[in-house]
This record gives structure tokens, sequence and C-alpha cells, in this order.
């Protein structure tokens, strides 16, 4: 086969523009925001404020496959952070289960005073989080619960029945404050197939129920912008007329506003979920429909390490009567609106 | 290669009268579901179904996954199959949403979005037709790694869209009609003229139905092999500005599944995956049955999951179809 010398003139040149737009576009990877600020949110110590004695405390958590689980790891180090005696052993987040356990082997070898776990599947490190516990490391286990409460000292996390709840009776409240007789409402909710997706989808049935309304148009979009787009530009299309809409997810959430923005379309109220940083600027701007968002706050992740911290030192919460930190904390599905938005732009997490 | 036993001048600019899509009795089918389905839409949802904004929604829809399978198609005429197109999609629009490339302006971010997909679709080509990689392989590493670097660039996070010029442009329109849809005509019709009506297009059927007597006939089989891949990376950097575009925002997870859309789609509009054979009208048929199929259900507020069994009817039956009308016509086995 008589190819072409290699590198003829022609090819020198397309060779040297390759190269030229190669280097270009490497170029074009940069992400650091032009002013940086870290706005993560910490816990106030309190009482428990002043150094205590050093400890260790280790974190696990699987990949920030979202904006959700990348804030967590980020609050969760800026927390550490605030404490001049804590030292913080976070591992490389990982989606493989196996790679996780082996993780938190690694630091259960490492003796460390306590372990805050997000495990990618809850069943799955229920067995390294009890031989943590039985190697006297006290486990925080973190949203995604173990199968025993045996392997963890202290679960926390969010509840997501009620965030579907208080969306609903949000969205309830509002429409009976205007007087809309058989509104229809809809719902672009996450990933049919999850627990968490279901219980959300039966919180908001159960709200809307009890105020005598019912849940119009569905679809299940997958966390990410850009089915949320899709599911609800078919969506809007089946109901020419809203009057409220749901959305789980506000990752999802910006193809959901993308869609709404496309469609032309403001007679409804929208609520959100999770409570992104982006979705609670809009709230605030109060220029489109979305008109709140219920919490599901990767706060929790602070809120862990600063539990971490007393649990290591052998204190309790400073306001309460129980001396010892609480075995179950489940954090609340606040509704943020244009009213309340300014208290709870810390916790708004990047999406 | 079943469709090799052709004799090899059949490859060469013979073929190209089989191609005139009047004739195929095989595409009338696939159009009488498109249109059964249509007639669905219009009984159930009569108020809503045929309207202007229905019709541009549905077309919206499938602009991105449309412009994809049209890359598709030529890799699959040529022979070979492309599995790395989402990851394109989502790579692409990464990069050409990061921080850095929007301070340059639209311009640049258009340029990114098809440089990458380009760039990423002729290392899929060079691997397919110098390395002598299996197509499978090539492009399933392209998939994971192209997904991979995505989410390395992005921090995992969803990059929204600050320039405004970019999403007016994008988002609005001309004459009425939104410009993602004039976009998807446009690729559309540039491929089906490249396809139909070139030596580039004949030569990829001749590749694809064999490729040794396209090579003794004088063709650079590899140099159009690496071209093609890079065809459908272009459509995967073209595709990925129109998902930007429409949900505001590049994320790592634009484009998933994309290569299954496509793949079904392209197979669906009677495309052999053999190579070879295959007609982009088809394809098109093939994209608007699933685009519609999806509008339906959710008009009438159905369940997503009966929706996937129907897809998967639908395939099913579209190849059943196909190989039937090949057995009367060759009339063997």
């Amino acid at each position: 086969m008589a190819e072409q010398p290699f590198l003829g003139r022609r090819g020198f040149l397309l060779g040297g523009a390759a190269v030229g737009a190669g280097a270009l576009l490497a170029g074009c990877t940069g992400n650091t925001p032009a002013n940086s600020e870290s706005n993560a949110p910490v816990a106030n110590a309190g009482n428990n404020a002043q150094p205590g004695k050093p400890i260790t405390i280790g974190f696990s958590a699987p990949a920030a496959d979202h904006g959700w689980i990348a804030a967590i790891t980020k609050n969760a180090k800026a927390q550490a952070q605030k404490f001049s005696e804590v030292k913080f052993n976070a591992t490389e987040g990982t989606n493989d289960v196996n790679q996780q356990i082996s993780q938190v082997e690694t630091l259960i070898n490492a003796k460390v005073n306590v372990l805050v776990i997000l495990p990618f599947d809850g069943k799955a490190l229920t067995a390294v989080g009890q031989q943590a516990m039985d190697a006297g490391i006290p486990v925080i286990n973190l949203d995604r619960v173990f199968d025993t409460p045996l392997a963890y000292r202290t679960w926390i996390g969010g509840d997501n029945y009620r965030m579907g709840v208080n969306a609903g009776n949000y969205i309830a409240a509002e429409l009976k404050k205007k007087n809309v007789a058989n509104p229809v409402i809809g719902e672009v909710a996450g990933i049919d197939s999850l627990p968490l997706t279901q219980e959300r989808s039966k919180g908001f049935k159960d709200a809307l129920g009890r105020a005598g309304f019912k849940v119009g148009p569905r679809v299940s979009a997958q966390f990410t912008s850009e089915s949320g787009e899709q599911q609800t530009a078919n969506l809007l299309q089946g109901a020419p007329k809203l009057d409220a809409l749901w959305n789980h997810d506000d990752d999802q959430g910006i193809g959901v506003n993308a869609a709404i923005d496309t469609a032309g379309r403001k007679e409804f109220i929208m609520v959100g979920g999770a409570g992104s940083k982006n979705m609670m600027n809009l709230i605030k701007a109060d220029s489109s429909p979305i008109k709140a968002t219920v919490l599901y706050s990767p706060s929790m992740a602070s809120t862990a390490v600063a539990l971490a911290r007393l649990l290591g030192q052998g204190k309790g919460i400073g306001d309460l009567a129980e001396h010892d930190i609480p075995a179950e904390i489940t954090t609340y599905s606040a509704v943020v609106t244009k009213e309340n938005v300014d208290q709870y732009l810390d916790v708004g997490f990047d999406s | 290669m079943t469709e090799t036993q052709a004799p090899p001048q059949e490859a060469l600019p013979a073929e190209r009268k089989r191609f005139t899509f009047s004739a195929d009795p095989r595409l009338l089918g696939l159009v009488g579901v498109l249109v059964i389905l249509c007639l669905v839409g219009q009984i159930t949802r009569p108020e809503l179904f045929f309207t202007e904004s229905n019709i541009s929604t549905i077309l919206r829809l499938a602009a991105a996954i449309g412009v994809v399978s049209v890359g598709m198609t030529f890799v699959i005429i040529s022979g070979g199959i492309d599995l790395s197109v989402g990851s394109m999609v989502g790579l692409a629009g990464v990069w050409l949403t990061t921080l850095a490339t929007q301070s340059y302006g639209p311009w640049v971010m258009v340029l990114c979005g098809l440089a990458v997909g380009l760039g990423c679709g002729l290392v899929n080509g060079v691997l397919v037709a110098y390395g002598k990689v299996v197509p499978f392989i090539a492009t399933l590493a392209m998939y994971v790694s192209a997904r991979g670097l995505a989410e390395r660039i992005s921090g995992r996070r969803t990059q929204v869209v600050a320039d405004q010029d970019f999403l007016a442009f994008f988002r609005g329109g001309f004459l009425g009609i939104p410009t993602l849809i004039w976009l998807f005509a446009l690729v559309f019709a540039v491929g089906w003229v490249v396809l139909n009506r070139t030596t580039f297009g004949r030569r990829t059927y001749a590749v694809g139905g064999n490729a040794e007597a396209s090579r003794l006939a004088g063709i650079n089989v590899k140099r159009h092999l690496a071209l093609v891949y890079g065809v459908a990376g272009l459509c995967c950097g073209i595709a990925a500005l129109m998902v930007v575009a429409r949900t505001t925002a590049g994320a790592s997870t634009n484009g998933m599944f994309y290569e299954l859309d496509a793949i079904a789609a392209v197979v669906i509009g009677g495309t052999l995956l053999t190579g070879g054979r295959g007609s982009l009208i088809g394809t098109l048929v093939g994209v608007l049955i699933f685009t519609v199929l999806s509008n339906i259900f959710t008009l009438n507020n159905l369940d997503t999951d009966i929706q996937n069994i129907a897809k998967g009817v639908i395939i099913v039956l579209a190849v059943l179809l196909q190989f039937r009308a090949r057995k009367a016509r060759t009339g063997s086995q």
C-alpha cells in the first residue's frame, strides 16, 4: 500500500493546526470562578466551641456524581477545618461498594477516633460499619441508613416523606389563598425506582389529599438537567394550564426551568426540592414561576462532623438535657420562600 | 458480515438506485407506524396533539438525538458502530460551558463544542482504521473515558450558561421556527446530500458493503473510515450545543444513553448493522417514532415504564419486518 509520505506539507500544516487547536482547547478546561469564595455552611459550636482534646475523624462518601454529594464532601471538610484540634482523614469518593468497604477498613486500621460514613449502598456497608463499632470506633451514619442500628452510634439524615408533605402543604396553602377550585397540580419526580423518590411522591400525594387536591400530570426524570428538560417539555404540552408544579430535585430543576422558559409559561407556581443556591437565588429574584424549594440539605454533613467531634471528645449537645449525643437525628425539610430565603442561602449548594 | 456475500461491484455506485426511498416497502411500513402513532395521539388528546406548540416541542425534543443519529447512520452504513456518541455529547457540552470557555464568548463556545466532538470522533476513527481496533471496543473505550473526562472537567457539577448571546441565538428562532429545528433540518439535509449525492457517501456504502473490494477499487479505506467516525463526532458536537441550549447548562450527564437511542433509531430505520445498506430518511422516521411515542405517553399522563416496553416491542417488530422483507427479496434461506 503506497501511502503518501507521512508528513507532507499539507500534513504538516494540518498537524500544526491540530496541535494549536488542542492547546487552545486545553486552555478551555479551567473552571475556577473569578472570585472563588468558600461558603460552605458550618455549625456553630456553641459552648463546645473551645478546642478539646485532639482527635482524628475519618470520612468516607460516594463519588460526587451530582451537586448534592459534591456539597456533602465539601461541607464535611469545611466543618472539620473550623476545629483546630480535629484532624480530618477523608478517603477518595467512590461508587464501588467494595472499594468503599476497603476504604473504611483502612480508616479502622488507622485507628481514627470517629467515623463519618455516607454509604453508597447502606445494606452493603452495614457489615463494615459494625466492624468499626466492634473495634470501638463510633460511627456516624450519614443519610443512607445501615441495615441495623448496631452498625452506627448515631444516624443523621434527611426526610424524604416530609419533603413531599411540606411541598404539598405549601402548594395547597398557596392555592387555597388564591381560591382555586380543582387545581391542576403537576409533579416532576426523580428516578422512580428509588425508594427516596417513592417516599417523596407519597408524602406529596398524602399532603395534597388532606387538602382535597390530587396529583395531576406526573413525569419522572433522572436527576439530570437534560432529563428534567425533556420530561417537563412534554408535561407542559400535556397540561395547557397548570396551577402548581413540584420538582423533586434542584439539579434537574435547571432543565425544568429551561423547559418552562422555552414554553413561555408563567401561570403556575413551582416548588423545587433539595435547596440549591441557584434555585434560592431565583426564589429571591421572584421573577419566574419558582416560588419555593423544600430542603434536603447537604448541610447535614457539617452537622455530622460537628457531632463526630463531640462524640470523640465525649461531650453532649449543649442545649439538650441529655448527656449523650442522640442516636438518630432527622433533619427538617424546611420550605424556603422569598420571605425566609436570606436565612437559608448559607446552606444552598452549587448544583 | 453476511452481507458481503453480495458481489463486490454491487457495493459500488451501481448500488445507489436502491436507496431511492420512495420505492422501499420497509420504509413505507415504518412511516405507517409513525402515522398510526400520530393518529393515536390525535384521538387520545385531540385538543393538544396537532397544535403548533406540540409539534414544535416534539421536533425540538427530536433535534439533538436526531443529529446524533445522522452521524450514527454514517458509521453503521460504513460497517461500524459508535458506542461513544452519548459520552461525546456530554464531554463537548461540559467543555464548551466551563467558565474559561464561557469567558471567550459565544463563538469560542460553539467552536469548542464542535472541535471537541470532531476531535473525539477522529480519535475513534484513527483507532478503528489505523489501529485496527474493533469499532465496538474502540468506541467503548471512548464511551468510558469521554464521560470520565467530562466528570473530571466539570467536577460533576452542572455548569450553567451565563452567556446571554449564546442562549438568545440557540433558544431563539427564525421565521417563527426555533433555531434548534432549523439546525436539525440543516444537518439532516447536508447529511442526506453527502450520503446520496457525493463520492464520500458512495464510498461509505462501498466500504460498508465490502471493504476489501473497495480497497481494490482504489478507495483509501482507512482514511475514509477515520473520516466517517469524525463525522459522527462532529454531529455529537452539534448535538452538544443543542442540549446545552435546551437545558441552559452543560453537565457530564448530558447525552446519557444516546448511543442506545441512536442505534435503535438507525436500526428500525432499516440500516443494516452489518453495513453497506441504509437510509437517512429511515433514521429520521425512527427518531420521530420514539419522540412521538414519549410525547403521547406524557400527554396522556401514563407511566414511563410502559413506554419502555412499547419501545422494545417497536424495535423488535421493525427488525423482524426488515428480516422478512429481505428474505422475500433475495428468496434465499
